[in-house]
């Protein structure tokens, strides 16, 4: 359906008969090949939520094995078969677990579960339109994130092993099908569901941008916009600008792998096969442009939860966000930095000392915004009345750990601090906290916040209590000691430690983060369970605005159908944090504003 | 069977939890909304204080259990290493300080503001003052933890002193190759088509007559305490690092791209094994960049010495050219012979 057409047919639907729009759905078309963004960002969330328990077990697997390296379990090997040998994870299983890992959970579940669900789910609802621009494109964009799962998912059952070169796939390792086992055809398939992905990606942020900037509903002037709009917008085109250079290296990876071109290749000898014919070409060169996506992509993870943190943040203190035009405009400021840092993953690929100060200057620089927006949420809390709903405790949580893992990242960013810490447990500590489960909690928080949007039910949330307090716990008892491993110089992607005198001495904490590891996860499956047992059976919403919130998703029914609000889309008066305002505990966005209010915004 | 017999343990764990879970949520209907809000506040409220006392004592138990057994607690062994060291003490007090304010405020707000229901919020959006404030002051911060670094970073990529030796360091999947340029103190040229795994493990141009004096070694390194040593790195297949978390530097190995990095040691090893009371302690060289199976157990092994040990050790040495033609070899054949077997069988490793 075009844009033009599917104008056409919401107007068509109009007033009255809108409801009957849902009847003429068959199956097909309104739980697969679905138009409606609500339904398209469920199917994201649910899609996410399997690549996150598969990859969450993946990484049990592979702390299984650095916390009790010399125990066996005869029942891997009944998974596993010949990659868990006596019961025992082989060095190549081990790789291959972490690299895959990596690659799903910042791809497939916090790129395409996070903002694909939330942008998808929101950005309509939000700024008051019907559906996406393109509601033909969206759906593409859901089907091809399908197929790259699809082809990554069965990249894990190639002969040889998926890939196992670390996440960040630097040739030559991965150009070499000689360097490693993992890098024969489990790595075409993963160049191939990247491939996938980065389209994906694409037409769902095109999408957003076009939304975002045309189809806002009268009187929802850009500044009027709720913050999350504003970080998924900031997302998108961090993503659009980004992905493509991703996959323009992915190209001529594919080029080196397969058709003998130089690009990355040089003066290379590969054991057990000789020298190479291919000279003058630079591994570095696809360093960097994998980090010109890779950096903006740690931010196209979490500016979206910055975003549904700052929404919720607001709503549950009753209290606008502070400093909304500073949030703004950090959020601006983190975008642009995002493009200008990425050689700070690079100092010590022999980067030339001068450009990596310039990296230094600039990446430290993106301390500013970052503290502005804790600050901000900080007040926002001071004297609000806040509601400890589940998905405000995450909010909470979200900026606990953005704070621990953003102070690490002055650490990291500082280029003489790097040389000794880059590669170690601290950077895996870092990103983990700042990056995976800041940005895990901020999807968490969206999840409960609008979960009774979603499906008209409610999650439990004693259930949602219990989750959050182990999880939160669980979080810094597994990543908080990994500085001090980081701090004894333990470098990351070692499948065992035993044989190094520098590195050995931590073997008892790495049983109790792997045992913590593993709680952690117990308690992801209560969620899930009480996720999918919530849509079905959960407590049905009975009013219309249960938040009692100002945005423009809780004006529409309780259950909306295709097209969102079943008469006119209501016009916008004011911004959406009139929270305690001249005696009012809210006044929604709709609400138009009276004679004797004191100043707007 | 242990293993059906726990997985039914957490099922029925999670059973249990599920109906606490679902009999709660009855409860609270019955309370009605507003009453199961106000304690679900008030236990919550309570939790954002403890988990607040209890992170912070968990931090104190974490540093003592686990400060001696990182580097910071052994010091550094290179001059370079205690500048890294200074930095990161600067930085935690700098880092340490915002993390306690930041994270105690946090808490506090969420538990002192809780829902009250007397409470009237304060309607505050803006305030210029305060945001120029954590604007300036995280500002003025950074600017000396990057004035303090550039400096430092300047110095470790800068020039080696000129008494510096230079030992040049290829890694392969997966081990270290050494190589000494000798008495000329000149590296003969090297292409790496001219591999041969047994004699000539990273392609010396023989023909090169700087190269007929050059040295091989594998897997250790020796270099001298107090001199200053530079390191030229390259790889022969994938990318690897010279991670010396003791000297508390690294620098990547990337084939076709030569990178340099150089260090002071001030301890040697034996100096060392005194220090930390470890009759094994071993300078390692780890890799710190993924490149391969193997990765994990690409080990190297520094060995810092004095002078006289040093010159001791480099006159037992033979120059690689006669391990690749014996019948040049002045001295004794049976010994090279022995020598270049026992480097063909490393080398296929």
């Amino acid at each position: 359906m075009s844009h033009e057409a599917a104008l056409h047919n919401h107007e068509g639907h109009g007033h009255d008969d809108h409801g009957d729009h849902e009847h003429h759905d068959t199956f097909l078309t309104k739980y697969v090949f679905s138009q409606d963004h609500k339904m398209i960002a469920k199917q994201f969330l649910i899609t996410g939520m399997v690549w996150a328990v598969l990859g969450g077990l993946m990484s049990v697997l592979f702390r299984l094995q650095l916390g009790y390296p010399d125990a066996s379990f005869p029942w891997l090997e009944s998974i596993l078969g010949k990659w868990a040998k006596g019961g025992q994870i082989t060095p190549e299983a081990y790789y291959a677990l972490v690299t895959t890992h990596g690659t799903v959970l910042v791809f497939f579940v916090l790129t395409a579960g996070l903002s694909g669900t939330f942008a998808n789910f929101l950005i309509p609802l939000q700024i008051g339109a019907r559906d996406m621009a393109s509601p033909f494109l969206n759906m593409l964009s859901y089907w091809f994130f399908f197929t790259a799962s699809i082809v990554m998912l069965s990249s894990l059952f190639v002969e040889t092993g998926p890939f196992s070169g670390g996440w960040t796939a630097y040739p030559p390792l991965s150009a070499l099908h000689d360097a490693s086992p993992g890098s024969k055809s489990g790595m075409d398939l993963w160049i191939i569901a990247m491939a996938l992905f980065v389209v994906s990606s694409l037409l769902g942020g095109l999408n957003y941008i076009a939304t975002i900037l045309n189809m806002r509903t009268k009187g929802m002037s850009m500044t009027r916009l709720p913050l999350t709009i504003w970080a998924l917008f900031f997302t998108a085109v961090l993503g659009v600008l980004s992905f493509p250079v991703l996959l323009s290296g992915m190209i001529l990876l594919i080029f080196d792998r397969n058709f003998g071109t130089s690009f990355y290749l040089s003066d290379i000898y590969v054991n057990g096969v000789g020298a190479l014919s291919n000279e003058g070409g630079s591994a570095i060169l696809f360093q960097h442009l994998f980090w010109f996506l890779g950096h903006p992509e740690v931010y196209i993870i979490l500016l979206p939860a910055m975003g549904m943190v700052s929404e919720i943040m607001s709503v549950n203190s009753r209290k606008p966000i502070f400093g909304y035009m500073a949030m703004l405009g950090s959020l601006f400021a983190i975008a642009i930095l995002a493009f200008l840092v990425w050689a700070h993953h690079m100092f010590v690929t022999g980067l030339n000392p001068f450009l990596g100060s310039v990296f230094v200057l600039l990446t430290l620089l993106i301390a500013v915004p970052s503290a502005i927006k804790v600050f901000n949420w900080l007040t926002t809390l001071w004297r609000g009345n806040i509601r400890f709903t589940p998905g405000m405790l995450f909010a909470i949580g979200f900026v606990s750990l953005f704070i621990s893992g953003g102070l690490t990242g002055i650490w990291l960013g500082n280029a003489a601090l790097d040389i000794y810490l880059h590669d170690s447990y601290f950077v895996v500590a870092h990103f983990h906290i700042v990056m995976g489960v800041a940005s895990m909690f901020g999807m968490f928080a969206g999840v409960y916040h609008w979960f009774p949007k979603m499906y008209g039910r409610y999650l439990n949330n004693t259930l949602g209590y219990i989750h959050f307090w182990i999880t939160i716990a669980g979080a810094y008892m597994i990543f908080w000691p990994m500085h001090y491993q980081g701090l004894a110089g333990m470098p990351r992607r070692y499948f065992d430690f035993s044989i190094w005198e520098s590195f050995k001495q931590f073997a008892e904490l790495n049983r109790f983060i792997s045992t913590v590891a593993m709680i952690v996860f117990a308690v992801q499956i209560l969620f899930l369970i009480n996720f999918f047992y919530s849509i079905f059976k959960g407590r049905k919403v009975t009013v219309q605005n249960p938040w009692e919130s100002n945005t423009l998703e809780w004006t529409t029914p309780i259950r909306p159908g295709h097209g969102n609000w079943p008469g006119e889309i209501p016009e916008v008066h004011r911004w959406p944090y009139d929270y305690g305002k001249d005696g009012h505990d809210f006044i929604p966005q709709t609400t138009p504003v009276g004679a004797d209010e004191t100043g707007t915004h | 069977m242990s293993l059906y017999l726990s997985v039914a343990i957490i099922v029925l764990i999670f059973v249990v939890i599920f109906q606490i879970a679902k009999a709660s949520e009855y409860v609270s209907i019955l309370k009605g909304e507003e009453a199961s809000r106000q304690q679900n506040n008030k236990i919550n409220g309570f939790l954002m204080v403890a988990f607040l006392v209890l992170g912070f004592v968990g931090i104190y138990i974490c540093n003592k259990a686990y400060y001696g057994k990182t580097q910071m607690a052994q010091g550094a062994a290179s001059i370079q290493g205690e500048k890294v060291d200074e930095m990161l003490f600067v930085t935690l007090v700098i880092t340490g300080i915002v993390f306690v304010i930041t994270q105690v405020l946090l808490f506090w707000f969420a538990y002192k503001y809780q829902e009250d229901k007397n409470r009237k919020v304060f309607f505050f959006a803006h305030s210029t003052k305060l945001e120029l404030i954590w604007t300036a002051i995280p500002a003025i911060a950074l600017t000396i933890l990057v004035v303090f670094g550039l400096r430092n970073w300047f110095f470790f990529t800068g020039e080696p002193p000129k008494n510096a030796m230079v030992v040049e360091v290829t890694g392969k999947q997966f081990g270290w190759i050494f190589r000494y340029p000798g008495k000329d103190a000149i590296f003969g040229k090297k292409y790496y088509k001219n591999i041969d795994p047994a004699t000539n493990s990273v392609g010396i141009i023989w023909d090169d007559k700087y190269a007929q004096d050059d040295i091989l070694t594998e897997q250790t390194m020796y270099v001298v305490k107090g001199t200053p040593v530079k390191l030229i790195i390259g790889s022969r297949d994938v990318i690897h690092d010279v991670g010396l978390t003791h000297f508390r530097l690294k620098m990547d190995a990337v084939p076709g791209i030569p990178t340099t990095m150089w260090f002071t040691p001030i301890y040697t090893t034996k100096e060392m094994r005194e220090k930390t009371g470890n009759p094994n302690f071993a300078y390692e060289i780890s890799c710190d960049q993924m490149c391969g199976n193997g990765h994990y157990s690409m080990k190297g092994v520094i060995e810092v010495v004095d002078q006289e040990e040093y010159d001791l050790w480099m006159a037992k040495q033979k120059p690689q050219y006669f391990t690749a033609f014996p019948e040049k070899d002045p001295s004794a054949v049976p010994v090279a012979k022995a020598d270049s077997t026992a480097k063909a069988t490393t080398a296929k490793m």
